[in-house]
């Protein structure tokens, strides 16, 4: 049962200190993710919609609460742990791309492999990357000389490169014009399709909400409702 | 990640950043090489002079009156009886010979030319001590001693001075103090040494400096006695000998000597303890100029990391653990510091060159030496600047919190 599910999480709480003032970005949220789902977290602003990515995607732990990814208790890792994790089970697509501006699409792509330590044929797996997102023909330019959308789908094809448990895009088509946009965004569902690739987008979009299968609404850190 | 790929990436940052690179490793290159040259001018120092001091041979012992080390009272002066008893070779089997020496300034005139020149009285076993060679003529000897005879024998210096030639000069006539004397033969140059240039000097029989040109306030006092040893191992036992001989003589076989015996290992050693105080001081002054370099380096790898966070936050989000950002970092400020150190021995390696020529352009010949042991002096000592740099900075990347980092603008 437990290999169904990619993420199990029950009662996620988030504190922030804030000086005096404690803040409760995430006030206890359950949330279970299947295999192969494609889902997407909505809210207003202020709503924890990014600090539930950031525990998601094991970029921070939750004050409480537990949570499981992929068969792995996450909380009581530490900072090396969740590194590995990361690496490991999840890739991130961010809205402002995120690239290193210095190298080539390919070495940007390459870069989750060199962190993961002796993986061989890391050119190769990075030029696969590249060439399912469409950029077989771009692997050596540098993202400056790419437009944006190519610049997303170089960040889909590095968040792809390690097989990832899940892929977590935040945000994926804010910086991009509604056509290219929607371009990524199919980019995306076609690989959840054809890989069967569990997908988290979180966005305020409801046109690209209403892409996917599920939606969690999230309000002042809990969850809202589920459609 | 592994380390030759690390180093790649960092050259690539770096490169990235030329003007900035290159200013922060200008500031090493300044460091290393002011270290490199000023511990080359100090070594070369070191071999002028204790080359020198051995050019003047091994087998010599230099006595003069008084106590460098400790306090006497009336310190009786050496005299000419003080170097008959040394000659003895009953009392001091292993004294080869003795040479009295006085010395003092003089005027000499010819042709209606005047210079100041070193006069020294001495005797003729002076000029085997001292290793002297003639361009033409006779050395000073034993007659001449002993008839207080106005013979001199000069340097090539006051012969081109007083003559404008170096050849027949034997048998003109010099004025040492207004009184006349015959030449009798003209020293080879040998240069500049030590105790000023041996080439401007004039030397006269020891019993006509003493009656004619030097007055001393004891009758047969002299200045230093240089004292020839049969060999060099026998050095130390003719130390001793001559210091037996001199306490008896002086009357004072208990209690502090009023005499100072030197051997030539003793101004090596004198000579080596100054040049490397020397060396040491004008290394240190340098090494300021690399710390400072340092301190360049860990400026603009701090301004690195806060204009980088959103990278380091990335890194971090796609598995980099910290050591993998640590190590990154410090590749980079060693990187740094290792071009630096390697371009500042070449511009160490210049400036000594150039000392050494300017130095021989001005008449002192001077080999500033650059030995292995400065250069990975340096090496080890640049790399260790950009390390102990590098280290604050790139902890500071590595424990960014990650979605911190990413949101940073």
């Amino acid at each position: 049962m437990a290999k169904d599910w990619v993420i199990l999480a029950e009662d996620l709480m988030k504190v922030y200190q804030m000086g005096e003032v404690e803040v409760r970005a995430l006030a206890g949220v359950s949330c279970n993710i299947k295999r192969g789902e494609v889902v997407a977290i909505m809210g207003p602003s202020g709503s924890g919609k990014s600090t539930l990515m950031n525990i998601l995607g094991c970029l921070d732990l939750p004050t409480s609460g537990k949570y499981i990814l992929d068969g792995e208790a996450v909380e009581t890792l530490n900072d090396d742990q969740l590194a590995d994790i990361r690496n490991r089970k999840v890739g991130f697509i961010f809205q402002s791309f995120n690239l290193l501006s210095r190298t080539t699409a390919l070495a940007n792509v390459e870069l989750p492999l060199r962190y993961a330590g002796n993986v061989p044929n890391k050119k190769e797996r990075a030029r696969a990357a590249l060439e399912s997102v469409g950029l077989g023909d771009r692997i050596s330019h540098r993202p400056t000389e790419l437009s944006g959308g190519e610049q997303q789908r170089v960040a889909i094809a590095r968040a792809l490169v390690n097989n990832p448990a899940i892929i977590m895009a935040d945000e994926p088509t804010g910086n991009l014009d509604s056509k290219v946009g929607r371009e990524i965004l199919e980019l995306l569902l076609a690989l959840n399709r054809d890989n069967g690739t569990t997908l988290i987008i979180v966005t305020h979009d409801p046109a690209n909400a209403a892409l996917t299968q599920r939606i969690i609404h999230l309000r002042d850190g809990l969850v809202e409702e589920k459609k | 990640m592994n380390i030759g790929q690390s180093i790649i990436e960092a050259l690539e940052t770096l490169n990235g950043n030329k003007l900035r690179s290159g200013l922060t490793i200008l500031g090493i290159v300044i460091g290393v090489g002011a270290v490199i040259a000023m511990l080359a001018i100090g070594q070369g120092a070191q071999d002028t002079i204790t080359g020198a001091i051995s050019g003047i041979g091994t087998n010599l012992l230099f006595v003069s009156s008084g106590n460098q080390t400790q306090e006497v009272r009336n310190p009786k002066p050496l005299t000419l009886g003080d170097a008959e008893a040394i000659a003895d070779p009953f009392a001091a089997s292993d004294v080869l010979a003795v040479a009295p020496i006085i010395q003092g300034r003089g005027d000499v005139t010819a042709g209606g030319q005047t210079m100041s020149v070193s006069v020294t009285g001495t005797t003729p076993q002076y000029f085997i001590m001292q290793n002297y060679s003639l361009l033409e003529g006779d050395f000073l000897t034993q007659d001449n001693l002993q008839g207080n005879a106005s013979a001199v024998v000069i340097g090539p210096g006051v012969a081109d001075k007083l003559f404008g030639r170096r050849n027949g000069v034997v048998g003109e006539t010099i004025r040492i103090n207004g009184q006349p004397f015959r030449v009798v033969g003209i020293l080879q140059s040998k240069g500049g040494g030590m105790f000023g240039s041996q080439d401007n000097q004039v030397i006269v029989p020891f019993t006509t400096a003493q009656t004619r040109l030097i007055h001393r306030s004891a009758l047969n006092e002299v200045d230093q006695l240089y004292v020839q040893v049969v060999s060099a191992q026998a050095v130390p036992l003719a130390t001793d000998e001559v210091k037996q001989i001199l306490r008896q003589r002086h009357r004072t076989p208990v209690g502090v000597d009023d005499f100072t015996v030197f051997s030539q290992a003793d101004f090596l050693s004198i000579a080596k303890t100054v040049t490397g105080v020397f060396t040491i001081f004008l290394g240190g002054i340098a090494g300021i100029s690399l710390l400072v370099g340092g301190i360049g380096i860990m400026n603009i790898m701090l301004v690195s990391v806060t204009e980088r966070t959103r990278e380091i936050g990335l890194r971090k989000a796609l598995g980099a653990r910290k050591r993998d950002i640590l190590i990154q970092f410090l590749i980079e400020s060693s990187m740094l510091s290792l071009i630096g150190g390697m371009i500042g021995i070449l511009l160490g390696w210049f400036l000594g060159f150039i000392v050494g020529r300017i130095a021989a352009a001005s008449g002192n010949p001077f080999n500033p030496a650059i030995s292995l042991n400065a250069i990975l002096l340096a090496t080890l000592f640049s790399a260790a600047v950009g390390l102990f740099f590098g280290i604050y900075p790139a902890n500071r990347a590595a424990g960014l919190e990650p979605v911190e980092a990413l949101r940073y603008e």
